[in-house]
C-alpha cells in the first residue's frame, strides 16, 4: 500500500518523535509514505481566527499536491487532519467557495483524495490481526489511557472518524500491542490547545485535570495522537510524579522491536524510560 | 426578530445562532468557561440582543480554542466555535482591542511566520512572542531550553518552496 504523506510543521519541531516513529512503523509494516513536495502549513487555529481566505487556501494547496501525487493523503497530526478534512468538506459542499479557492491556487479540485489520520490507516487498512502478528515484544503490564483530544473526532459530521464521545481505535491498536488500556473519563477533553503560551494558567489547569484523571484511572502513561496535545501535556503538568506522554506510534515501534525506538525517548520533556523500565521493556529496546 | 449583530455573525459563520434555546450544554462542556466573562451560551444571547460593545471587548471570543465540544453537543446544531470566529473578525474589523491581547498576538505571529515561510517556525515565533507579549520574559524558559536541547526548535527554517508558493496565493487573494 502506498500513501501520500503530510507531516505538518509540528512533526519537524516539537513533535519530532511522532514523525520519526510514524515513518519507522510504516516502513516496518511495508506501508509506503510519500511526503508531499514543498507542502505548506495547514494554518492550524490561527488562520481561521484571522484570515478566512488563507484558512481554506492553505490546506487546499496541500490537497492539490496530494491530488497530483495520487492515493489517500495521510497525516499524523490531529490539527492538520482537522484542517485538511474540513477544507475537503467545504470544497465539496460549496461551489462558489471552491471556484474562488481553485483560482487562488490554480488547480481543479477533483474530490478524489481521501484525507485520513494515521490511526485510521493502521486500523482500517492494515488491521488489528496483522498488527498483532507483528508484535515481537508485548507491552504487557503497561497501563495506559488513550487520549484523543478534540480535533480527531470533532466535528463528527466532518471528521467521520471513530465515536466522538467514546472513541475506541487507539485503545484497540494498543491492546493489540499488549498494553493494558484503561477506561477513563477524559479521552476527548480539551488540553487548551493554542492558549498554551498566552494563558498558560488555563492550560495548566486543563492539563492538570487530565493528568489527575489519568492517574485516578490507574495509568502509568498517557498516549496521544496529536503533537499539540503532547507538548501541552508534557510542558504543563505540574503535580508530580509526572505521567509520561507517548505517541501511539512510539509504543507500536517498541512493540515491533524496532531498534530506533531507543532514540525517541530522549526527545521527551518528561522522561518516559522509568515507565518502560518498570515493566522490563527498556533494555529490550536498546 | 433577529438582531443585526446576529445576522452578521450568521453571515460570517454560516450558522443560525437564533436557534439557541439556552439549554446550556455548550457552557457546561466548555473547557475554558471558568476563565470567560460570560460563557458561550450567554455570548449567543448577547449577540441576539445586539449587545456588540461588551462582546467585542470580552475575553470570551479570544479564549475560545475551537475544541468544538459545544458544536458537537448543541441540540440545534449551532457551531458556536464558528460563531466565535465571526465575532473575532467583527471585533478586529471594528477596531476593538482584543480582550486577550496575547492570544491575538500569538495568532498574528503564527500567521505572519506562515505567510513568510509557508510553514510555522517555532524559534522565530516564540522569540517574538517572548519579546512582544505581556507574559513575563522568564516564563517557560526552562521548557523552551528543554525543547531546544532536544533538537525540537531548529533555528533556521527548513528549505522548501512552500514560502514562495504561499506568497503567490496571498498575492492573488488581494482584491
Amino acid at each position: 500500500m502506498s500513501y501520500s504523506y503530510y507531516p505538518g510543521c509540528s512533526l519537524h519541531s516539537t513533535g519530532l518523535e511522532y514523525g520519526l516513529s510514524t515513518k519507522a512503523v510504516f516502513a516496518h509494516l511495508g506501508l509506503e509514505l510519500n511526503e508531499l513536495p514543498d507542502w505548506n502549513c495547514c494554518g492550524a487555529s490561527s488562520a481561521h481566527t484571522l484570515d478566512h481566505d488563507l484558512a481554506l487556501a492553505l490546506p487546499a494547496r496541500n490537497i492539490a499536491l496530494a491530488q497530483e501525487m495520487g492515493g489517500d493523503l495521510v497525516t499524523p497530526c490531529a490539527a492538520c487532519f482537522n484542517r485538511l478534512k474540513g477544507a475537503d468538506h467545504l470544497l465539496k459542499s460549496d461551489t462558489k467557495l471552491r471556484e474562488h479557492i481553485e483560482s487562488l491556487i490554480g488547480f481543479k479540485f477533483t474530490g478524489e483524495v481521501a484525507v485520513r489520520p494515521v490511526l485510521a490507516v493502521l486500523y482500517e487498512d492494515y488491521g488489528l490481526i496483522r498488527l498483532k502478528e507483528q508484535v515481537r515484544r508485548s507491552l504487557d503490564g503497561l497501563k495506559i489511557v488513550p487520549y484523543y483530544g478534540c480535533l480527531l473526532v470533532r466535528p463528527p459530521e466532518i471528521t467521520r472518524f471513530d465515536d466522538p464521545d467514546n472513541p475506541q481505535v487507539m485503545g484497540r491498536i494498543l491492546s493489540a500491542a499488549g498494553a493494558e488500556v484503561l477506561p477513563w473519563s477524559h479521552a476527548t477533553d480539551c488540553c487548551g490547545g493554542s492558549l498554551s503560551l498566552s494563558r498558560s494558567d488555563v492550560v495548566r489547569f486543563l492539563v492538570g485535570r487530565l493528568a489527575d484523571r489519568a492517574r485516578e484511572a490507574g495509568a502509568d502513561a498517557i498516549v496521544t495522537a496529536c503533537p499539540l496535545c503532547q507538548v501541552n501535556l508534557e510542558m504543563r503538568q505540574t503535580s508530580s510524579p509526572k505521567l509520561p506522554v507517548f505517541y501511539f506510534t512510539e509504543l507500536l515501534g517498541l512493540a515491533f522491536g524496532l531498534t530506533e525506538a531507543e532514540s525517541w525517548w530522549g526527545k521527551h520533556l518528561i522522561n518516559p524510560r522509568p515507565a518502560l523500565a518498570k515493566i522490563g521493556l527498556l533494555e529490550v529496546a536498546r | 426578530m433577529i438582531s443585526d449583530l446576529a445576522l452578521e455573525v450568521n453571515r460570517l459563520s454560516g450558522q443560525q445562532i437564533e436557534l439557541c434555546y439556552h439549554c446550556h450544554k455548550c457552557t457546561a462542556g466548555c473547557p475554558v468557561v471558568d476563565a470567560m466573562d460570560y460563557g458561550p451560551d450567554m455570548v449567543l444571547q448577547m449577540a441576539s440582543l445586539d449587545q456588540g460593545e461588551p462582546l467585542f471587548r470580552s475575553r470570551d471570543i479570544w479564549l475560545c480554542v475551537g475544541c468544538l465540544t459545544c458544536a458537537t453537543r448543541c441540540p440545534n446544531e449551532i457551531d458556536i466555535a464558528s460563531a466565535m470566529d465571526g465575532l473575532r473578525q467583527l471585533a478586529l474589523a471594528r477596531g476593538y482591542p482584543a480582550g486577550e491581547r496575547d492570544a491575538l498576538l500569538f495568532h498574528r505571529l503564527f500567521l505572519g511566520v506562515v505567510r513568510r515561510f509557508g510553514r510555522s517556525h517555532e524559534a522565530f515565533m516564540l522569540g517574538l512572542f517572548k519579546v512582544l507579549s505581556h507574559v513575563p520574559l522568564m516564563n517557560d524558559m526552562g521548557a523552551g531550553l528543554g525543547l531546544f536541547m532536544r533538537g525540537k526548535v531548529p533555528l533556521l527554517p527548513g528549505r522548501s518552496r512552500a514560502g514562495e508558493e504561499v506568497r503567490k496565493i496571498i498575492e492573488r487573494s488581494k482584491p
